[in-house]
């Protein structure tokens, strides 16, 4: 694996398939076909992608003209603010995944994951400049700016709906029904995590109880 | 080694002794008697505004006897009027002094009238010529005497289809407007201020507080039957609790009690400033609604939001309301920004057990407790000064002055909102953009922050607009430029000429 690295094509091939990104944005239906069917994405793109998007919502906090955004930063935890990307995403992966699986899902674990980071490629592409164009404007002109956040978010949401039909070769019935499902899995399974700490918690304590009467009877 | 161990355990002996020390030095948990809500409507600290000077019982106000029950304070000029409603009658002081008062006067009766003897005043206002107006609640009229107390005239029960004829009338608390007009709100009248002509002829009802009403109430009142309706809650306006009207005639009116959850969705106001059509002007920009305490919490067994009983407006537009709940005033400017909080409940100086009536003379604060029968006498802290000095120089147009009185303030009070947008909108009107901009940042103040940004924009591209042209030029022209020269040394390229 890592002998790939010091070839000159593993890098050609990775900066192709980020450029290639770009063109699903542009071409969802063809783009994210060719995505998987022609091999035409990388893990590492899909991945450079989702680090750049949690990046952009980091650096959000801090350079985004307070006109738009008043931080209390006293509250602010960092690693929950990565989790508010992630933790979705994962869920939506597998949710999906699972889902679809079961019912002629061409794609892949992978490939629902390359293809939900290459759809969320939007976020960066239209929050970076807006980021940097919010400290220029007056709350009077802040109209742009709500609505080409709102739109980038659309376009994103659009971009991986579209990406799961084509991955998976669902029609757009299908695709639309799935990914209502998806979405009511992604709540099954934070319902069943949520029972399942909650019990392990009652668990761990009903033994330290357990414990503690046993040292008072010693 | 061994010696190691035992130098570094005596080092970190020393050092626990030392820390234990410490804490005995740190400042007591207290919290402050003044405070402010900053923008995230956190309780900031803050210096105290006034100080109080005298709490005045009977006897240091040269009173025969105690009062009982007083409801009422009244500023004309230098004189202090108490009524005493629980005595039936009626005390005039005068202010002799920063902390002094002299008594003048008291009177129970009027004379000319068919009921001369007055029954329960409960308020009491004078016009410019010196009439004095009279709540006399339990005689079911508003009075009208000269200054020798001479019975001029009466303002009766309004004979109005919407009023009840078992009601008894009793009005409550009155102002008077330069043309002799009376406003009076009256207990059991919840349609506004009853309005009387300077006849005595009754002309309306204005001001009425929006109605609020859950949509799951009205749903449940749909499907009541009628002896549940009954028993339900009606959807009625409250009644304000006091009226002031400040020197240009506008009319502040606080209604207390009113429920949590209106408060919080913002459907009724517990303080407003009603005009001559009777609608609500009271200019809300602050960052919370004006309110009271923004955190309601059962500290003290004493729970829910804050009740206004009384209002009063200083001459540079602050008004301050005065919370019966919780014994604490809050002011606020005449943009609906909280200057400060203060007081509580307890038997201390500056705390109240059942404050009624807030009167101002000049800046002075006058507050009166009903069941201490006394009356507390606050002036301005020299911070408190400083923040109304700075005030009346902007207001004046001594921006200069101004800022450097800001300036003194947050030097005070490092943490005190109004101090930085004091000083910002001072350098706003002396042009000085890009510093303001600095100073409305720091508290969020997204307008004011607008207003100097886009004049600091202006300014920029207007120094600054050869390079900007230049520039788009240069993106249009350059790329265009290069397109023409490949064109040509394409077209020699292949021109035939040139062919071997």
């Amino acid at each position: 694996m890592f002998k790939s690295l010091t070839k000159k094509e593993t890098y050609i091939k990775y900066l192709k398939s980020l450029k290639f990104g770009f063109y699903c944005m542009t071409h969802p239906l063809d783009g994210f076909w060719d995505l998987t069917h022609e091999k035409r994405g990388t893990y590492a793109a899909a991945n450079t992608i989702l680090f750049v998007t949690i990046l952009i919502r980091i650096l959000k906090l801090r350079y985004t003209s307070f006109l738009f955004i008043q931080v209390y930063w006293e509250d602010i935890n960092i690693f929950l603010y990565i989790a508010s990307i992630l933790f979705p995403l994962a869920l939506w992966v597998v949710g999906n995944w699972a889902l679809t699986t079961l019912f002629d899902g061409k794609g892949r674990l992978g490939q629902v994951y390359m293809a939900t980071c290459y759809g969320l490629l939007p976020y960066p592409v239209f929050q970076l400049p807006l980021m940097i164009a919010s400290n220029f404007v007056t709350i009077e002109e802040g109209q742009f700016y709500s609505v080409l956040s709102v739109i980038s978010l659309v376009y994103c949401a659009f971009l991986i709906v579209a990406g799961m039909g084509q991955i998976h070769d669902f029609s757009m019935g299908k695709n639309i029904l799935f990914t209502i499902a998806s979405l009511f899995a992604m709540l099954v399974m934070i319902f069943i995590l949520m029972i399942f700490f909650s019990m392990i918690t009652q668990g761990v304590s009903y033994f330290i109880s357990l414990g503690k009467e046993m040292m008072f009877r010693i | 080694m061994k010696n190691k161990i035992i130098r570094i355990a005596l080092g970190i002996a020393g050092a626990l002794a030392l820390a234990a020390t410490l804490p005995a030095t740190a400042k007591a948990a207290e919290s402050n008697y003044t405070y402010t809500y900053d923008y995230w409507g956190d309780v900031q600290e803050c210096p105290d505004t006034y100080s109080v000077v005298k709490v005045f019982t009977y006897k240091d106000l040269g009173i025969k006897t105690n009062l009982k029950n007083p409801e009422s304070l009244y500023v004309y000029g230098n004189m202090l009027y108490i009524c005493d409603t629980g005595n039936n009658r009626i005390i005039v002081l005068e202010r002799i002094d920063d902390d002094e008062f002299a008594y003048v006067d008291e009177f129970n009766s009027i004379k000319g009238s068919d009921k001369n003897n007055l029954n329960a005043p409960a308020d009491i206002a004078i016009s410019e010529e010196g009439d004095i107006f009279i709540a006399d609640r339990g005689n079911e009229r508003i009075v009208k005497v000269d200054k020798d107390l001479n019975y001029l005239m009466e303002f009766t029960k309004p004979i109005d289809l919407s009023i009840a004829d078992d009601l008894i009338f009793q009005p409550d608390k009155i102002v008077i407007d330069t043309a002799g007009r009376v406003y009076c709100s009256a207990i059991g009248i919840n349609k506004g201020l009853v309005k009387y002509e300077a006849d005595g002829v009754f002309s309306g009802f204005i001001g009425a507080t929006p109605v609020a009403y859950d949509f799951t109430d009205y749903l449940w009142k749909k499907f009541a039957s009628q002896e549940q309706r009954a028993q339900m809650e009606s959807f009625v306006p409250t009644e304000y609790d006091n009226v002031y009207m400040d020197k240009e005639g506008f009319i502040y009116a606080c209604a207390g009690g009113q429920k949590e959850e209106d408060l919080d969705a913002e459907t009724v106001q517990a303080v407003r400033k009603i005009n001559m059509l009777g609608s609500d002007i009271l200019v809300r920009n602050g960052d919370y609604p004006i309110y009271g305490d923004l955190y309601w919490g059962g500290g003290g067994g004493i729970t829910g939001p804050s009740y206004f009983t009384d209002v009063t407006v200083l001459d540079n537009d602050v008004y301050i309301c005065l919370d019966k709940n919780r014994g604490r005033l809050f002011g606020y400017d005449d943009q609906g920004r909280n200057i400060f909080c203060f007081g509580g409940n307890g038997n201390m100086e500056g705390y109240f057990r059942r404050p009624v009536s807030l009167e101002h003379m000049g800046n002075d604060l006058m507050v009166l407790d009903q069941l201490d029968n006394a009356i507390t006498l606050f002036i301005p802290t020299e911070f408190g000064n400083l923040i109304y000095t700075a005030m009346d120089q902007f207001d004046h147009g001594e921006y200069d002055e101004a800022q450097a009185t800001w300036e003194k303030v947050k030097v005070l009070n490092g943490n005190y909102t109004l101090a930085y947008i004091g000083i910002g909108r001072s350098l706003l009107r002396n042009e000085h953009y890009r510093e303001a901009m600095d100073y409305f940042e720091l508290k969020y103040d997204d307008e004011n922050y607008s207003k100097a940004y886009g004049q600091y924009r202006k300014g920029w591209i207007k120094a600054n607009i050869g390079w900007i042209i230049a520039a788009l030029l240069a993106i249009f022209l350059i790329p265009l430029g290069i397109g023409k020269i490949k064109a040509i040394k394409h077209e020699i390229d292949i021109a035939d000429i040139f062919r071997v």
